[in-house]
């Protein structure tokens, strides 16, 4: 037994010995120093889905926090309402969203060296494509800001591939009244390992739309929680991934309601293909007393492909005011329905496109939602890719 | 001309139980522009004959033949089956979450015929189609079978049947759930098909009602896995007086 009296960590000085139960999503430990945070045991309630032992490096090391190349493409009638620019760890900006709540989020922002601010503004409707190829293979931390000033409307992508062994926050922050769309995709090569921590913060009458697309990488971890502070704010969340053999996909998602008649949708859909594919959803769901006339509802659903494929499922909804409009959550992980391909086969539709057709309809009842469109036809035809090889590989199986 | 034939079949599935024969020597023999009305009680193997001629994996065939001009259907996987020319229209077709019905049509009529539809061409059968069938226009933009009600989903069974116009179309308890009104609407459509390309019908029934709409050529009475009796209409009208009594009474009912 571990005596937690004499560790350093700050993680379990109140209850001593870390052993009483948090009661509420709203009570986890937070810091942004790592040293506060105990070594990862791979029990706790965040990580014990994740291979811990796959992230040592993003854990434990001193990671380099340096710049990093980036791209951005901006499209727009005025595309000064969008900006770049890289700022010191003294900006104001900077843990003006949220505290980490785990120690790869902590590691990373003790270790990150400037941040790197994407500004929106102005009443236009700005389109920003960020893209990030160049981490390279060696552990290392990276730190965004995504600012939309009040009443601004814009979209930003941020677009990841190449090597990653990358662990990095990123805080949104959505102005009263403003409208912003936050599409993050995870492409990176097949060894790739990415844990991140989207925070957002979503003012008075303000507007998220929040993607995430995980498609390629050995451990992509992408967890994003929702503050909704202010009166009248709405958040949809969605989430698409596609996990092949040996791949570890993972998302928690934790939206917090803080403010009357705020409103939340959560919709997560995922497919599994190959021996040892994983996903992993954990959807946290908080309304606070401060949050009467809310409206939440929240899902995950997954579609296991093949056998040797796993996927955890997990929805929490906690509700502290007798006044809300709505509370909900939905989960399912079911095997392909070998009656649909009969369907679409004896309408003459060959085995591996009718697979594709399935497979392709599940995911897109979150795709059409995206609303935009250079995204989803990226998206459409990425899956598409992922569907032709797995299902041509899954075939070889059957066939030996 | 086309000839559909069923020689000697036997077809057996995996139960809890262990393995149990289902049909147990069936001979039948259909040509295009007939329709075989095929009857009988519940449990006598009816369905089980449609799933097996369409290559449905839970149905083991352990011996016997079905030929389509003289190929082999059984040895044909499910599509490659459809692609020969034929069709079954389901009691329960499944829902296709995320495909809609305009996508799936296309799709389909793109793999009978081996090449895409003329776009315009198609767009316009699809929706005189539709009109036929009285399905509304905004039932091309919803998933496949999802939401649909009983009636609907009969309905798009026979938009397909229109449609992907094959040789022989077997058609599994179409009239099943269905008001008159609506059977009337259904059996309209195959009998659209029948004069627009000749189709064979292999019509499968629990009740006589679907005759009235549908005029059978022959009349097949399906008792325990084996054809007990065949006739002409007049089997039909028969067996709407006297029902299946006289079968059940002399067989081993399950």
């Amino acid at each position: 037994m571990l005596d937690h009296s004499k560790l350093p960590s700050k993680q379990h000085s109140d209850g001593g010995w870390g052993l009483v139960p948090i009661q509420s999503r709203a009570g986890r430990f937070s810091s942004y120093d790592v040293a506060d945070f105990e070594p990862v045991t791979g029990f706790e309630a965040e990580w014990k889905y994740t291979p811990v032992a796959s992230l040592g490096a993003l854990l434990d090391v001193k990671l380099d926090g340096g710049r990093y190349d980036f791209s951005i493409e901006i499209d727009g009638a005025e595309r000064s309402n969008l900006s770049t620019a890289w700022v010191e760890r003294t900006d104001a900006r900077i843990g003006s969203v949220s505290t980490p709540e785990e120690r790869a989020s902590a590691n990373a922002w003790t270790g990150f060296g400037e941040a790197l601010v994407v500004t929106v503004s102005g009443d236009e409707l700005v389109e920003g494509r960020v893209v990030r190829s160049a981490f390279g293979a060696q552990p290392r931390a990276a730190h965004t800001i995504i600012e939309a000033k009040p009443n601004s409307k814009g979209t930003v992508i941020i677009d990841n591939s190449g090597d990653a062994l990358l662990a990095e926050n990123l805080e949104i922050s959505v102005g009263d009244g403003a409208r912003l769309t936050v599409v993050s995709v995870q492409d990176w090569a097949h060894d790739g390992i990415h844990v991140a921590n989207h925070f957002a913060k979503i003012g008075r009458d303000a507007f998220l739309k929040h993607v995430i697309v995980s498609l390629s990488g050995s451990i992509v971890r992408v967890n994003t929680n929702a503050h909704l502070v202010g009166e009248g704010g709405d958040v949809e969340l969605f989430g698409v991934y596609f996990a092949d053999a040996g791949q570890h996909l993972e998302q928690q998602v934790y939206i917090d309601h803080d403010a009357p008649h705020t409103k939340s949708r959560s919709s997560y859909r995922g497919a599994l293909q190959g021996q040892g594919a994983r996903a992993v959803w954990i959807g946290d769901v908080l309304i606070r007393p401060s949050a009467p006339g809310t409206d939440s509802y929240e899902e995950n659903r997954n579609l296991l492909l093949t056998d040797g494929t796993r996927a955890d499922s997990v929805p929490n909804l906690e509700i502290e005011t007798g006044d809300i409009a709505g509370a909900g959550h939905a989960s399912a992980s079911g095997r392909f329905d070998d009656e649909q391909l009969f369907y679409l086969q004896s309408r003459g539709v060959p085995e591996d496109e009718a697979r594709r057709l399935v497979v392709r309809g599940f995911l897109s009842a979150i795709i059409q939602k995206i609303g935009v469109p250079a995204v989803q036809e990226r998206l459409e035809a990425a899956i598409e890719t992922e569907l032709r090889s797995s299902i041509a590989l899954n075939r070889d199986e059957r066939a030996s | 001309m086309a000839i559909l034939e069923i020689k000697d079949l036997h077809v057996s599935v995996e139960t809890e139980q262990g393995t149990k024969p289902i049909l147990k020597g069936v001979d039948l023999t259909a040509r295009d522009g007939e329709t075989h009305a095929i009857m009988g009680p519940n449990g006598s193997g009816k369905s089980t004959l449609a799933y097996t001629i369409a290559g449905h994996p839970k149905y083991h065939v352990e011996s016997g033949t079905v030929t389509l001009d003289g190929m082999d259907l059984l040895d044909m996987t499910v599509d490659a089956r459809a692609r020969a020319g034929l069709f079954l229209a389901m009691q329960y077709p499944v829902e296709i979450p995320g495909v809609t019905v305009t996508n799936f049509l296309r799709t389909a009529k793109t793999a009978i015929d081996g090449e895409a539809p003329a776009i315009r061409g198609w767009i316009k059968d699809v929706k005189a189609s539709m009109a036929n069938l009285r399905m509304d226009t905004s039932f091309a933009d919803r998933n496949v079978n999802e939401g649909f009600s009983g009636g609907e989903k009969k309905r798009h069974e026979i938009l397909q049947l229109e449609l992907l116009k094959p040789r022989f179309a077997i058609l599994d308890e179409t009239d099943s759930g269905l008001d008159v009104d609506a059977l009337r609407v259904v059996a309209d459509g195959v009998n659209r098909a029948k004069e627009g390309t000749n189709l064979g019908v292999l019509l499968i029934t629990h009740y006589t009602r679907i005759l009235r709409y549908i005029k059978p050529d022959y009349v097949h009475v399906f008792v325990d896995g084996r054809i007990a009796e065949e006739g002409g209409p007049e089997l039909a009208d028969r067996l709407e007086n006297e029902g299946y009594d006289r079968f059940l009474s002399t067989a081993n009912v399950n």
